[in-house]
């Protein structure tokens, strides 16, 4: 993950095909864009509504319904912090404030470079180590002001 | 030639245990030391994690936590003889957290290599299905209902009626469906499970399909589980490639295949229709109940859908028989329980044991009070749908009804413990800014009660009208609670009301409060 690739509708076309004998090939087809291009567009919206006879709208409703799907493009790196109960329990909200400000931006923004878009995320299943956090699909627990620190400079490279 | 085993479960990876394995892999290269590395599940003990253990002629030997860096130091101390020091743990199946617990289900996990079919067979894996090839459906479904088993994905409902259900339902094509969208906040027993055994969710779906004439199955995986995704995926690859899936399960008659579908970041979707209509393609907004899933699921179809838990259950019902799991338990809640203790307690992990422990067996003897030292206020049980329970109710044994009749329920069996440092009205507020974020928007009470309870609960913070403010959230709390479609917006109220009943004095006028301190 992390460099994300241009949309290109050839590309695109042929991930839909691949999938689309699945039976419910939407969301596997949507996870394919979201992970080559960092999001899904209005061109491949339209796209996919072509590939399977969908509406537009219908694939825009799903597009707009889950938090893992992105209509605009999100930053080189994607920190997700969890902001569930367990976590919380084990100083997560310090934590969390200290990312915030570490990045200078707020959770659901994006740095203004374009480097990292800070997520709130609840639970990683990693509860009897909070607190946690993913980086680009690598797990992170235990967060200490170190290891904290330690994401930061790996975001801003 | 030496074995070393390293767990792969997340929590292990997630504190460095792929950087040991690298770093330990180039250890023995450099000094030529014939190792062998194996990748397993985790112990459950994930205080301990990474927990790295060695095989001795005493048995394998635990070390932890091991921090990435210290392996060399480790090995010089002598970790591949077993030999003491200050992570020396012992033999793992030695230690009190692990002797005195009931693992029936989670009883390979941490010891076997989870992509290893000949180390599941070695370990009596595919028992459950033989046996169940040679029982039929009806013979399956009677063990299943005799072992008293109920669904582990929160609502307790009898397996083996579920089951018994789509077994009768006419048509040609069903569906069974592993739930494994775990989104409760302080649970991991479905993906340590997928995570340390894989195997034993693919024979529980594969005997579920042979007992309904399901021959399809779906996983379907929520995506802030990378690890059990990969994990799953090369299993069912395994085991189709050796016979346990395809056209002829184990030789037989019966066909079954399955695949993982991946969630998208959507906590309702662990709710059975809205994760049918995911599963379809669709947003994830909750059905109308009836249609059951039972009668018409997905794509139309009869389909089970069932927990991981409930699921990996079954190949121990089977193999045992359902009188031998029915024997563990107390009053309607038989088998065992895969305990999560997680947040703020000493010894976080999973405990699998049978029902029926108190409260405060669970976090003061077992989780062996806060990791902080400080004194635990409050617990909170079955995730954030679950209600906050104070001391005083540790008397409680962890039993569907027992938590029922506390105004609690258990749920997936989530425990999150809090220190003294806890502010009940922030957890409150919590509870309904998550119902807000998550909620699918179908029904009125839960899509503008959370935001309503979450503003009117930012008033009492501010200190304004503070007691008409409490009575406005206990009123929008009723209207959730009778009004709402499904559990989210219904059970939200749980936690917030029990926060106000329990802990009150948090939600006094500020000045009050700092009176009081
Ligand atoms: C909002 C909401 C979220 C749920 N999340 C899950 C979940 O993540 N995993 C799960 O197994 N059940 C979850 N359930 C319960 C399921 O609707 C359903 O009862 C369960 O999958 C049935 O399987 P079982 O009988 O084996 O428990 C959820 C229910 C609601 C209302
Ligand atoms: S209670 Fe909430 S989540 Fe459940 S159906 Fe209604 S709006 Fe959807
Ligand atoms: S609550 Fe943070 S990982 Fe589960
Ligand atoms: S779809 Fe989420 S509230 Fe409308």
């Amino acid at each position: 993950m992390g460099y994300a690739h241009a949309f290109d509708p050839e590309d695109a076309a042929a991930i839909i095909d691949e999938l689309k004998h699945l039976e419910g090939p939407l969301l596997p087809i949507l996870h394919a864009f979201q992970a080559r291009y960092g999001h899904v567009s209005e061109a491949a919206i339209q796209l996919i509504a072509g590939g399977l006879n969908l509406s537009r709208a219908e694939v825009y409703g799903v597009v707009s319904f889950y938090h893992d799907f992105h209509e605009a493009p999100h930053g080189r790196h994607v920190l997700k912090v969890c902001r569930a109960e367990s976590c919380q329990a084990a100083g997560g909200d310090a934590i969390a404030a200290s990312i915030e400000d570490a990045l200078g931006i707020k959770f659901g923004e994006t740095s203004s470079d374009g480097q990292v878009t800070l997520e709130a995320v609840y639970c990683l299943g990693l509860c009897a180590a909070s607190p946690s956090a993913m980086l680009d699909g690598r797990l992170v627990a235990r967060l200490t002001e170190a290891k904290v620190s330690a994401l930061v400079e790996e975001v801003r490279l | 030639m030496t074995r070393v085993f390293i767990p792969l479960d997340s929590f292990a990876v997630a504190c460095g245990a792929d950087e040991i394995a690298d770093d330990l892999t180039r250890i023995a290269a450099e000094r030529k030391l014939e190792i062998e590395i194996v990748r397993t599940g985790s112990r459950g003990m994930a205080w301990l994690e990474p927990l790295v253990e060695v095989e001795t002629p005493n048995g394998r030997i635990g070390y932890g936590p091991v921090e990435p860096g210290e392996v060399e130091a480790l090995v010089k101390a002598g970790l591949l003889d077993g030999a003491e020091h200050e992570k020396h743990i012992g033999r793992p199946d030695e230690h009190p957290f692990i002797k005195a617990q009931t693992r029936l289900v989670f009883r390979r996990c941490g010891i076997t290599d989870p992509l290893s079919l000949g180390d599941y067979r070695a370990h009596d894996g595919l028992k459950g299905l033989e046996r169940a090839i040679a029982l039929g459906p009806a013979g399956i479904i009677a063990e299943v209902t005799e072992s008293g088993l109920r669904g582990r994905g929160g609502a307790g409902f009898p397996t083996g009626i579920k089951w018994k259900t789509v077994a009768d339902a006419p048509g040609a094509k069903k569906y069974i469906v592993a739930n494994a969208d775990e989104g409760d906040s302080g649970t991991f027993a479905d993906r340590m499970i997928m995570e340390g055994d894989p195997f034993a969710l693919i024979e529980g779906m594969a005997i579920a399909g042979v007992a309904t004439g399901a021959d399809k199955g779906f996983v379907y995986l929520r995506s802030e589980y990378p690890q059990a995704i990969r994990i799953m995926q090369a299993a069912i690859e395994a085991a189709r490639k050796e016979g346990v899936l395809g056209a002829t399960v184990l030789g037989s008659a019966h066909a079954f295949d399955m695949e993982v579908r991946v969630g998208a970041g959507a906590y309702v979707c662990g709710e059975e229709t809205s994760l049918l209509e995911s599963l379809e393609g669709k947003r994830g907004q909750v059905r109308a109940k009836p249609p059951l899933p039972a009668h018409q699921g997905l794509f139309g179809k009869p389909t089970v859908i069932n927990n991981v838990i409930s699921l990996v259950s079954v190949p121990f019902i089977l193999a045992e028989g359902g009188a031998a799991y029915k024997e563990f338990g107390v009053g309607r809640s038989r088998g065992t329980i895969p305990l999560q203790i997680a947040g703020n307690v000493k010894h976080s992990g999973l405990y699998e044991t049978a029902f029926g422990l108190t409260l405060g067996e669970i976090v003061d003897q077992i989780g062996g009070g806060t990791r902080s030292g400080r004194p635990v206020r409050a617990v909170q049980v079955g995730g954030p749908l679950g209600a906050y329970f104070p001391r005083a109710l540790f008397d409680t044994p962890f039993d569907y009804e027992a938590f029922a009749a506390k105004g609690g329920l258990i749920g997936h069996a989530g425990i999150v413990v809090f220190d003294d440092t806890v502010d009940m009205l922030k957890q409150a507020h919590f509870a309904f800014e998550f119902c807000a974020v998550e909620s699918c928007g179908k029904c009125t009470p839960c899509r503008v009660g959370a935001v309503r309870g979450r503003e009117t609960l930012e008033k009492v913070m501010a200190g304004e009208r503070v007691e008409a403010s409490l009575t406005l959230v206990e009123d929008l709390c009723n209207t959730m609670k009778f009004g709402s479609l499904c559990a989210l917006g219904g059970f939200t109220p749980y936690p917030v009301m029990s926060a106000l009943e329990h802990f009150r004095e948090d939600f006094e006028p500020a000045p009050m409060r700092e009176a009081a301190e």
